[in-house]
């Protein structure tokens, strides 16, 4: 092995890269001779040291390519326009491309976009379709209650998230951003003082077993002056740095509690789209004391967004999201949505038989299902600093609950944060300045007006939405009681004696399909020959907790199947994890009653191929 | 000795795919594309021919609109050493025959000693630009490739193929061109260190006219259409059930 350790001194912080590296023994490996980098910057580093790998730097390396992340980067460069400074900003993205594995309702309020990129239209952002109608039904089993909207949507746009953010990323590396798709960071890079340096991506080509294939590839380092994560929701890296570092204790201190919502986009007849109509409903088919609602958006092209939300912390170990969606699905084909008025249900609403088909005619173009933080940032969120950089957009959990909105928000803690970053680096500030100048703008004033919604729910359906009903046109938010929310979400979960098994219908291929379907229109593909990424801490606790207590939960939220109890040689269920299915929804990490499972980071590349949510 | 490699920018594998309304074929805005598999295997296969010092240099090529700049760069990433991409710009994509043509033109002014393609093209299927390309230039060709070696000396490469019989072992004089089959090697993953260099390697642009090739089709796509639904099964109860509905139904007896 012939390894090269490359020192450097200099005190200009200008962009640079440097490679050094490591002749690696494998004959599938061919890595170029080594070379330093012209323009050096910042202290003495051993590179390749300790850890046998290339290590390359950057002045900010960003982690996910969403719109906390992507916002954050172009405020950087922009800033560095304005200041004539240079900084290197790098953009790590787990997804084979930007936008892949982005997922959300979605009704956009431009707010931030505003501010960013005032002249997104005439840049040919894909938000073009503003929101012409905006309707909230309370459903029951046998009928549809027109409720005055709760949400202002005048001035919003419907669109796809995904879409938005691959436009957003074009603009980015227009403006000098280095984006990199198909790689995941899977580690934290500290130094001596557990001040946080950068992080360390997989290692590709290792096999099922943990051996090396012949394809192995190591992974490689990205050292960044400053670390922004947006990883998105229960971001694996921000989860690991808020339990490490307490933040959720220096924080306001509350658990975060989530929800999972499952999406499909369809396209249908002309003569039933009405672009820009939005539908929110509440109530049927979930119980009063489960929380969540559905979705309906209309999109350009004839397409619709169309999806059920359910909150995480419900109580039935029998509910099964992906299948109460399908449910529902039957229910959007009664109403008429061109002219909105309800007929009324058969008595029987679990087998209902279509009479006039909303989505007859149609064709399901895309499957998701993914996770938000649900609970109200004030009392949960987590203190977003850390040594060495700073957690932004939904991993540290910005939305907007009674709005259902929260890209505006995670953009402008990106660009909050970018100020702030830029500051730490062109001004030596402390990075704390990113919490103050959050707690001044204007997303705390929103998140803090409506901190009080989401709690009140804890109490039922109808007292939450009476309570709703009383902050949004009496109060509005200057109650001055703060509530607390019920259980942390995985906790919240009854044993299985004390609720009935609930019968879902069989999917009719129609307007209902199974997981195996729905999957197969998520693109999800990972290689298979990797090794498993949900990890179980104990190995046992399935068959011995979850089967027998809970009657194995996870085999029915997890909206991909990937948890499924099959017998093994004794005739005794076994859990079987079918990894490859993985939607990176993380509703397992987050409800597994004794949070034995972990989500970590597949190989980069792999996962859903989301285009149009 | 030089080798060029050609390779196809494709709907990925992965995705899901739709017809387009109107028929006119299948929907590739806003889909996911990526280089053809069985173009990576050839990139790699020619990565591995030069590591083992019987090649110089890899040239990675391309025909297309603007985005195979994006495959290039793949290519590049892997450890190609140069990149000429012709620009096809707004033109349908091209056929087979045309693009042996263009390769064709290649060859004559780069003169590699080898020529490695994917078998084909995993949106068309066609598995027709390796044989033509041989046949235009009257080279020797060995296809379906699952294992090349290669000796620089004699300037011989023996091709151990795949066909429906089971292997046969040709060995061709160089020049020649060779395609890829789905066993002959697992392609490298292209390491981010190596992506970034690659953004900034140069790639060679080259325009239809240069090469004065005649590319107009003799053929013409004049619809597209998904396969038709597969009908549920029938359980019968009994063989004369079998044989009546064979006889009358299917009317193969």
């Amino acid at each position: 092995m012939h390894r090269i350790i490359s020192t450097f001194t200099s005190s200009n912080p200008i962009r640079n890269a440097f490679f050094s590296s490591i002749r690696n023994p494998s004959p599938s490996f061919l890595c170029g001779s080594s070379w330093l980098g012209a323009r050096i910057k910042g202290s003495r580093s051993f590179s390749g040291e300790s850890s046998g790998r290339e290590s390359l730097e950057y002045d900010v390396v960003i982690v996910g390519a969403g719109p906390a992340g992507l916002s954050a980067a172009i405020r950087l460069k922009q800033l560095c326009q304005e200041r004539s400074v240079d900084l290197s900003v790098c953009v790590l993205e787990k997804g084979s491309e930007v936008g892949a594995h982005i997922i959300s309702g979605n009704v956009f309020e431009p707010r931030a976009l505003d501010e960013l990129i005032p002249n997104w239209k005439s840049e040919g952002a894909p938000i073009e379709v503003p929101v012409s109608s905006d309707k909230f039904l309370l459903l029951t089993k046998g009928q549809a209650l027109p409720l005055p909207s709760p949400f202002n949507n005048k001035g919003n746009y419907v669109i796809s998230l995904s879409q938005v953010v691959r436009w957003l990323a074009c603009k980015a590396e227009e403006i000098g951003v280095e984006i990199y798709p198909g790689f995941a960071a899977s580690e934290i890079i500290y130094d001596n003082n557990q001040k946080v340096v950068g992080v360390g991506t997989n290692d590709m080509g290792v096999a099922k077993d943990g051996s090396k294939r012949e394809t192995f590839q190591p992974g490689v380092e990205l050292k960044g002056r400053v670390t922004l994560l947006a990883e998105g929701c229960r971001g694996s890296l921000s989860e690991k740095i808020i339990r490490d570092h307490k933040l959720r204790d220096k924080g306001q201190g509350q658990h975060q509690t989530y929800a999972l919502g499952i999406k499909e986009v369809w396209e249908i007849e002309e003569v039933k789209h009405k672009p820009g109509s939005v539908l929110h409903t509440v109530g049927w088919p979930l119980d009063s004391k489960t929380y969540g609602g559905s979705f309906l958006y209309h999109m350009k092209d004839r397409q619709i967004a169309l999806g059920l939300v359910v909150a995480l912390d419900y109580h039935n170990p029998y509910l099964s999201p992906f299948d109460e969606f399908q449910v529902s699905n039957f229910v959007k084909g009664n109403f008429d949505f061109c002219s909105y008025t309800p007929h009324t249900l058969s008595k029987n609403s679990r087998t209902i038989r279509l009479s006039s088909h909303f989505l007859e005619g149609g064709t399901v173009l895309e499957y998701v299902a993914f996770t938000h933080a649900n609970a109200m940032p004030i009392q949960s969120i987590p203190f977003p600093v850390f040594p060495g950089g700073a957690i932004i957009g939904c991993s540290a959990g910005y939305v907007n609950v009674p709005k259902i909105k929260g890209t505006h928000t995670a953009m402008k803690s990106g660009m909050l944060a970018a100020e702030a970053t830029f500051r730490v680096l062109a001004e030596g500030d402390p990075m704390e300045t990113y919490w103050d100048s959050l707690k001044k703008s204007w997303v705390w004033e929103e998140l803090h007006k409506a901190r009080n919604y989401r709690p009140a729910f804890k109490f039922g359906l109808l007292p939450g939405l009476a309570f709703s009903a009383l902050e949004r046109y009496i109060f509005r938010g200057r109650v001055p009681l703060t509530l607390k929310h019920g259980k942390p979400d995985h906790e919240a979960t009854e044993v299985a004696s004390l609720h009935e098994p609930i019968q879902y219908p069989k999917p009719d291929g129609i307007v209902s399909f199974d997981v195996p379907t729905s999957l197969y229109r998520s693109n999800t593909n990972h290689e298979h020959d990797q090794p498993v990424h949900l990890r179980l801490k104990d190995p046992a606790i399935p068959e011995l907790v979850n089967l027998p207590l809970y009657a194995g939960p996870e085999s029915r939220y997890c909206p991909a199947r990937v948890y499924e109890y099959v017998a093994n040689e004794h005739n005794a269920p076994k859990l079987q994890i079918n990894a490859q299915n993985c939607l990176h929804c993380k509703a397992c990490d987050i409800k597994d009653p004794r949070q034995n499972i972990e989500w970590t980071v597949p190989e980069g590349g792999g996962g859903p191929g989301y285009t149009a949510m | 000795m030089k080798i060029m490699v050609a390779v196809k920018r494709v709907v990925d594998y992965a995705v899901k795919i739709r017809v387009k309304a109107d028929k006119s074929g299948v929907e590739t805005s806003n889909v996911k594309m990526s280089m053809n598999p069985f173009c990576e295997i050839a990139v790699e296969e020619a990565l591995r021919i030069r590591e083992s010092g019987a090649a110089s240099e890899v040239v990675a090529v391309s025909v297309g609109p603007a985005q195979c700049a994006d495959t290039l760069r793949t290519a590049l990433a892997m450890g190609a050493d140069r990149a000429i991409h012709v620009d096809s710009g707004a033109l349908a994509p091209l056929l087979p025959l045309s693009v042996a043509k263009i390769l064709k033109a290649l060859a004559e002014t780069e003169r590699p000693g080898l020529m490695i393609l994917g078998k084909q093209a995993i949106d068309d299927d066609c598995n027709q630009t390796g044989q033509m390309v041989a046949g235009l230039l009257k080279w020797p060709q060995g296809t379906f490739a699952s294992k090349v070696l290669l000796d620089k000396e004699k300037q011989v490469a023996t091709v151990e193929r795949e066909v429906d019989g089971g292997l046969e072992t040709l060995s061709l004089d160089l020049p020649a061109v060779i395609t890829t089959d789905l066993r002959l090697n697992q392609p490298r993953y292209a390491t981010l260190p190596n992506i970034m260099k690659a953004k900034s390697k140069v790639i060679k642009k080259v325009s239809l006219e240069e090469l004065n090739v005649e590319i107009k089709s003799d053929l013409e796509v004049v619809q597209v259409t998904e396969p038709p639904k597969r009908k549920a099964g029938v359980i019968l109860s009994s063989v004369d059930e079998l044989i009546d509905k064979l006889k009358n139904e299917a009317r193969v007896l």
